[in-house]
């Protein structure tokens, strides 16, 4: 099986000087459906006994994605808040910021975090967050919604922090090119890091997980 | 003085001002489930009532705020709390009055960096003051008049609720515009009511002179939809 842990974290780019104050602030985008929640949750499994960690999910119904993180402990309740988007998750992250700073802001006061992660609800291509939202956001692509996905572009794919093509176990399955992928992926990303996994076979998505400590800690040591 | 279409009145008309709106229906999600808002008659009839009752409250909130805000050398200081506990005595329903705070907070952060200025650091100071006073201030802040400001929480009423339908219901935005554009007109009768008890409210520096019409449904379906799982609208 393909896989994909071997990308140089250095040359991510350097998380933004600029942007909101406080505790590093990730958002994880991307289609339906992709991943974003099991992210967060294997992110909280890998970090969760180094780090201070809240989330802001904004699923369409408000619930879903926090009672998946409830259900599966890696959070405790009082760390997570849903925000609701009115059928608009893009203008939420990206427009319209106003109702995730509030959620951000009520849980930095109250838990004095480490890492802010922002799941937004599963919308399309040319959904991205907003930088006075968040520091730096990662956009997640499901394998099996085919491998033109990557050449297609759009702001998630070219502009993204870091772009994770994740259900690589599906790819046989769906008779998806993995090095199509990350060539289109490539090409269009002027150097940001691309990584593919399966948080399925892989529930620590290690290489994410460092990715984000060497955030943090640049974003300290800043 | 007549009202004057100032650049930034037109920017605090545009629902695209961060101002957390998007995420509010303005009680149309709530009819929508129950299918009491079906059509773009339904959204007429409702909207016509929504401006004839609990259109005043903060119609003449906004209009009060802006009076205020437009002298800052007002002596004494506006008592800014007891205004907005005003607004709260209008406002029955425990989730609208949290809807009306998360949305004032909201505009608030878009107020303060594009219309600083003395009054807007009072409500800062105040914290989690009702969307219209924040609304009425930002109106003065742009050169609005006070029923300018009554107009523009009209026109955010109708507005939220017409792109809410759209969204829901997958309504004809065509037609909703048009009934928009009527529902509008109707507005204007409306903010002058509220502008007029506003002026006298500001004139004895009293609150309670604000009118204080409801919609008893619409306060019970915001109750509803507020302690309901499954809701893409925060209100
Ligand atoms: N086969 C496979 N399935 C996966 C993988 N990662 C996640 N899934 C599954 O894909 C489905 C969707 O995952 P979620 O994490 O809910 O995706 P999401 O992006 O949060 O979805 P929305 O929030 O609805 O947009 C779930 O059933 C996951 O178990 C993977 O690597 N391989
Ligand atoms: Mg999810």
């Amino acid at each position: 099986m393909h896989r994909d842990d071997a990308f140089d974290l250095m040359t991510a780019h350097p998380p933004l000087a600029a942007g909101p104050a406080g505790p590093l602030r990730v958002g994880i985008g991307g289609p339906v459906g992709g991943g974003k929640t099991a992210l967060v949750a294997a992110l909280c499994k890998a970090l969760g006994s180094e780090l201070s960690i809240v989330v802001v999910t904004n699923d369409i119904y408000t619930t879903e994605d926090a009672d998946f993180l409830r259900r599966h402990g890696v959070l405790p309740d009082e760390r997570i808040r849903a925000v609701r988007t009115g059928c608009c998750p893009h203008t939420a992250i990206r427009d319209d910021i106003t109702a995730n700073l509030d959620a951000v802001e009520d849980l930095v006061a109250r838990h004095d975090p480490d890492l802010v992660l922002v799941e937004s609800g599963g919308d399309n291509l040319t959904a991205t967050f907003s930088y006075g939202l968040v520091h730096a956001q990662i956009f997640v692509l499901d394998v099996a919604g085919g491998d033109k996905v990557p050449r297609k572009g759009g702001p998630g794919v070219t502009r993204s922090d870091l772009l994770v093509i994740n259900k690589i176990d599906l790819a046989p399955l769906v008779g998806a090119d993995l090095d199509v992928m990350r060539g289109d992926a490539e090409k269009v990303r002027d150097g940001r890091p691309t990584v593919l996994v399966s948080l399925r076979d892989q529930p620590d998505a290690a290489p994410i997980a460092e990715w984000i400590t060497t955030q943090v800690r640049t974003r300290r040591a800043g | 003085m007549a009202g004057t279409l100032t650049a930034g009145l037109l920017l605090l008309a545009d629902s695209r001002l961060p101002s957390g709106g998007h995420g509010h229906s303005g009680g149309v999600e709530a009819l929508v489930e129950r299918g009491l808002i079906a059509t773009t008659a339904d959204l007429e009839v409702f909207l016509d009532g929504r401006l004839r009752t609990s259109g005043t409250v903060p119609a003449a909130a906004a209009a009060a705020a802006c009076g205020l805000a437009a002298h800052p050398d007002r002596e004494p200081e506006p008592d800014w709390a007891s205004w907005d506990e005003a607004v709260s005595a209008r406002t029955p329903s425990a989730a609208l009055r949290a809807a009306s705070r998360a949305q004032g907070a909201a505009l608030l952060r878009t107020v303060t960096l594009a219309w600083p200025g003395p009054a807007v650091e009072a409500l800062r100071a105040l914290g989690g003051v009702h969307h219209p006073l924040v609304l009425g201030v930002a109106a003065a802040a742009a050169g609005g008049t006070p029923l300018d400001a009554a107009g523009l929480a009209l026109h955010h009423m109708i507005g939220g609720a017409c792109t809410a339908a759209v969204r829901l219901l997958g309504l004809d935005p065509l037609a909703v515009a048009a009934v928009a554009a009527r529902a509008g007109r109707r507005a204007e009768a409306v903010a002058r009511t509220a502008g007029d008890a506003a002026a006298a409210a500001v004139a004895d520096a009293d609150p309670a002179l604000l009118p204080g019409e409801s919609s008893p449904l619409h306060d019970v379906l915001a109750q509803l939809h507020d302690s309901s799982e499954a809701t893409l609208f925060a209100s």
